[in-house]
């Protein structure tokens, strides 16, 4: 019997047991299995047998060591951002007692988790300008469409409406999940256009659930609040803000002008990169509605002999015991990343937030200015104000910058041609306190460089189509589609934008 | 107000704050610091900070640290928690946090800069479609219930596309996991509950008798939430078929099962896995988890966007699928979980994760074994990697005794509670898994303790209903945290 690392029997201990049990051997444990399974049951595909931790670590250091671009400078954001996790973030997240504890149904031994999760929601809502928040759901995506969800059951309206600048993925998520649901109508607006909202008075407005706009937007930019507080006072409809945490260090607090939900991704509060995830969706909301709140949510109380403690409360809400009527079918949830997003911002408090928030804001604009000097290249919407990520347009392809940016080791941003039909020259770049002034002076240069040698225009080592998508939208909706990067000529009434019939 | 803490365990963060401390230094621009107001307009500018704590950085990881040590966690100790699966997570995956090529990569970084993560999700897709003996796998869903819901929307847009929009209904049995309804409520689906057999199995009569034309799917867990295989799985899944309807399995009891059954031949056709179950990812205090979905090939046109697919010299993201679903969250899934579970299933192999399922069951059958003379086993058979107890006999040596006493008794010999209520057919219920990775050892003194808990059952009641003594705080009330909710430190609701 060959020896496996974590299987803790001797062939000692297996006999001992069988005979207590009353069996001669394990396949008696098994014959109620029937027999055609159990002999299909051969794995073909799977490697025989195991390999040892040494060999295991050199299998994982190889998989890591075929990918390339977690050593380069990254100007990546889009929903996802190279930020600087303090130690003592993996210290505590390294704990055993946090990350092998289960989820904290028993209160009286797991005053840990419940702790830091009361903590964490707290933080929230003081971003927020909120009064309650969960204790997370998968990611910012998953969390406008509880958002939503919540609004359709909160107003009993069938209407949903979306800024069109709202990340690609969330987008699609939401209406995944809403067709998933059915009966409820998608539409898109452009948060930019004074006259994109319904008119207030119209069967469409007093139809809507809620308006959903994400602050910075994708492309980075600051959209103005007032005309969707001011449609949502008066029709009734919830207003959906999804914000990304560091960007409320220094920016209003939702809560302050007019949001009822507010939703977010807490990736860069202290969480690695990691190839997309895991993450965490934050969703934060007013009294009045806390009843509908998807997930877990952690309450103070106290225990028999009055001392202050933490349970998980108003559980009717949830699955295990609500069911098919729950407010969320969400069980497991991003305990972790939030326990690390709780730490970060203990380290960091309210002047470091509003510090880290600022000085990435100003080397994005440095970056900006930069690069706005060099011929032919200036940023796709110079009136609007952006925080620290901006959509910049080339006179070349963006893949023949990106090329160029590559050899010198970096990520230049994200083009976004995969979203935006007439976008081949844009790219929307990211800055933080990883950036340095530094790698934003070869970006610069190496641009420069690139621009003024047209023909020696690197021609990517090795490119493909990345994103092999279909030009067509899908049957179902891909509400990016048919927007274009600079949204000029969608000015319309709500009733001429884009709808989907989910 | 808030309570007075000189008798709480650990001090809220808010309450180490202090003026002007600070946990973390930054870096300087290094670019020209104009004033910020000229860069941002002041009408999106914060007037008021937010009240985040400020903490010296010893304070901070004092505090976290304290924190931790108030939770019980498997590394301390056994969790029988059945349907949780509850194994020892191996610190061979830690490694994964040592890997700067995996941890730092970014989601949007271009294919060819990230083929070792690429070549990560093709590779565990390709064993999870092996292990489930189904023909294709996304690996988007972010936990079980993410899974389900995708599963389910699957099974909505196949029956849209044959223009089959009667099938309404989703059938669940009466013993399913909450998950299994509230993710068909939210696709829309109408859900009717399959009344068990005494036995605890679905019962195929009542089954036959809720099929119809408006059958979209059954989701069923196999073995079952009582921990015993469906016999009748066959008959099951060719009369859901025959009636028009798709099979949906459960992948929470997985570990019963591997190098045994495969779902795909028991005629299932959509599934998901929890990793964090049978893959041995952290549970993480309640997350995060990772929940692929499994799909045959008839169905696999449907699964989320983007897919990773292999030509044979590279891998790449391809979203070119007219009839996705669509997506259920950003990027790509918890990717890290992913990695963790492939080189679980690379330590292992298909011999070892054989085993790990025959250990599994070993030491269900074993533990039960040590229980029953001590406490009523609700179904008397052969079990698979769990089993139901109840709490009727201790109730017979005093009426005030039941299930959530025995449980808090059990917290002071250093366990945390089996599962308890659950499945919702068996009234009192405790249900134990204890996974292959438990010693006999401390099978043996789990056993013991339950053991001294019955007789004190029998002779000490009132320790029982006291209980529980050495935990950190005790019987902690719950109705008022209900009744008038404190979720925010700086507000009551």
């Amino acid at each position: 019997m060959s020896m496996h690392n974590f299987l803790p029997h001797t062939d000692a201990d297996r006999q001992a047991m069988l005979r207590i049990i009353g069996v001669p051997d394990t396949d008696a444990l098994f014959r109620d299995i029937p027999a055609v399974l159990r002999e299909q049951a051969r794995y073909a595909l799977l490697p025989a047998k195991g390999l040892s931790e040494a060999e295991l670590q050199q299998e994982m250091a190889a998989w890591a060591g075929r990918n390339k671009g977690h050593a380069m400078a990254c100007f990546l954001g889009g929903g996802a951002y190279a930020r600087f996790i303090p130690s003592a973030v993996q210290t505590i997240a390294g704990r055993s007692e946090f990350y092998t504890a289960y989820t904290p149904y028993q209160p009286e031994i797991s005053q840990g988790t419940l702790q830091v999760t009361y903590e964490f929601q707290t933080m929230i809502c003081e971003l927020t300008g909120m009064d309650a928040a969960n204790a997370s759901v998968y990611d910012g995506a998953s969390a406008v469409a509880e958002a939503a969800l919540m609004a359709l059951r909160i107003t009993r309206k069938n209407r949903v409406l979306i800024a069109d600048t709202v990340h690609p993925d969330y987008c699609w998520t939401l209406s995944t999940y809403l067709e998933g649901l059915g009966d409820v109508i998608l539409a898109e607006f452009d948060p930019h256009c004074p006259d994109a909202l319904p008119n207030p008075d119209s069967p469409e407005a007093a139809q809507t659930a809620c308006v959903i706009f994400q602050i910075p937007d994708y492309r980075g930019e600051l959209p103005v609040a007032e005309a969707i507080s001011s449609f949502c006072e008066k029709t009734g409809a919830l207003f959906v803000v999804s914000a990304d945490p560091i960007s409320l260090g220094l920016l209003k607090a939702p809560g302050e002008y007019g949001a009822d939900i507010v939703t977010g991704d807490i990736q860069p509060l202290g969480n690695m990169l990691s190839f997309g995830g895991p993450y965490g969706g934050y969703i934060a909301t007013r009294n009045r509605h806390l009843r509908q709140l998807p997930g877990r949510l952690t309450g103070r109380t106290v225990d028999r002999n009055g001392k202050p403690c933490y349970t998980l409360t108003l559980q009717t809400r949830e699955q295990h015991i609500r069911r098919e009527k729950a407010t969320s079918n969400i069980c497991t949830n991003q305990a972790l990343n939030i326990l690390k997003a709780t730490v970060y911002l203990s380290l960091l408090g309210p002047s470091g937030l509003r510090a880290l928030a600022t000085l990435s804001a100003r080397r994005a604009h440095a970056l900006a200015d930069r690069l706005g000097e060099l011929p032919g290249v200036h940023l796709d919407q110079p009136d609007r104000p952006f925080l620290s990520e901006f959509v910049m347009r080339f006179p070349i392809p963006a893949q023949s910058v990106l090329a160029a940016l590559e050899a010198e080791n970096i990520l230049g941003g994200i083009p976004l041609d995969r979203f935006y039909p007439d976008a081949e020259n844009a790219l929307l770049i990211a800055c933080t306190e990883l950036t340095t002034p530094e790698h934003l002076d070869r970006y610069v240069t190496t641009v420069k460089q690139c621009l003024s040698h047209p023909d020696a225009r690197t021609a990517p080592l090795f490119r493909e189509k990345e994103r092999d998508r279909s030009p067509e939208a899908p049957e179902n909706t891909t509400l990016k589609a048919e927007v274009s990067l600079s949204g000029n000529g969608r000015c319309t009434t709500g009733q001429d934008a884009m709808e989907v019939n989910l | 107000m808030p309570q007075k803490t000189l008798d709480a365990l650990e001090p809220s963060i808010f309450e180490l704050s202090r003026p002007g401390a600070s946990g973390m230094s930054l870096p300087e621009a290094g670019v020209p610091e104009k004033p910020i107001d000229t860069v941002i307009p002041s009408s999106f500018l914060r007037e008021t900070p937010p009240r985040l704590p400020e903490v010296a950085q010893l304070d901070v990881v004092r505090h976290f640290l304290r924190l931790s040590q108030l939770n019980h966690c498997i590394d301390k100790a056994f969790y029988p928690l059945g349907s949780c699966t509850m194994k020892y997570n191996p610190k061979v995956c830690d490694y994964y946090g040592m890997l700067d090529g995996l941890t730092r990569l970014h989601p949007m970084t271009p294919a060819h800069l990230s083929q070792g993560a690429l070549e990560i999700m093709h590779r565990l897709q390709q064993f999870l479609a092996d292990i489930t003996g189904l023909d294709a796998v996304s690996l988007q869903p972010a936990a079980g219930a993410h899974g389900e819901l995708v599963g389910i929307m699957i099974a909505k847009k196949h029956f849209h596309r044959l223009g089959q929009l009667q099938r309404t209904e989703v059938l669940v049995p009466d013993s399913a996991h909450g998950t299994n309804p509230a993710s068909a409520a939210m696709c829309g689906f109408k859900v009717r509950e399959i009344k068990s057999t005494p036995e605890g199995l679905v019962d195929v009569e009542r089954l036959k008798a809720l099929l119809s034309e408006k059958t979209a799917a059954v989701m069923l867990t196999n073995p079952s939430t009582v921990g015993l295989f469906e016999r009748d799985i066959l008959e099951i899944t060719r009369l859901v078929h025959e009636a028009g309807g798709l099979m949906y399995y459960d992948g929470a009891n997985l570990n019963a099962i591997m190098g045994h059954a495969r779902p795909g031949d028991m005629g299932f056709d959509i599934m998901h896995i929890n990793t964090h179950k049978t893959f041995a990812t952290p549970h993480g205090g309640g997350g995060p988890g990772c929940g692929p979905v499994a799909v045959s090939q008839a169905l696999s046109d449907y699964l989320p966007v983007p897919r990773v697919s292999f030509d044979g010299k590279r891998y790449t993201l391809n979203e070119d699928a007219p009839h996705t679903i669509g997506r259920v969250k950003a990027f790509y899934g918890n990717f890290e979980m992913m990695a963790r579970a492939l080189a679980y299933i690379l330590a292992y192999g298909a011999e070892g994760l054989t085993q790990v399922s025959r250990d599994a069951v070993l030491n269900a059958n074993y533990l039960k074994t040590l229980l029953q003379d001590d406490y009523q086993v609700a179904f008397d058979a052969v079990c698979k990697h769990e089993f139901v107890l109840t709490s009727a006999r201790q109730k017979d040596a005093d009426t005030r005794i039941n299930t959530m006493a025995l449980v808090k008794r059990l917290m002071d010999f250093g366990y945390h509670p089996p599962t308890v209520y659950f499945p919702l057919i068996v009234p009192e219920a405790l249900m134990i898994e204890p996974t292959e990775t438990e010693s006999k050892e401390t099978l043996d003194q789990f056993a013991a303790a339950m053991k001294a808990i019955a007789e004190e059952c029998r002779t000490q009641p009132d320790q029982i209903l006291a209980a529980p003594f050495n935990t950190p705080v005790a019987r902690v009330d719950e109705v008022t945290a209900a009744r008038h909710p404190d979720l925010n430190y700086f507000l009551k609701s």
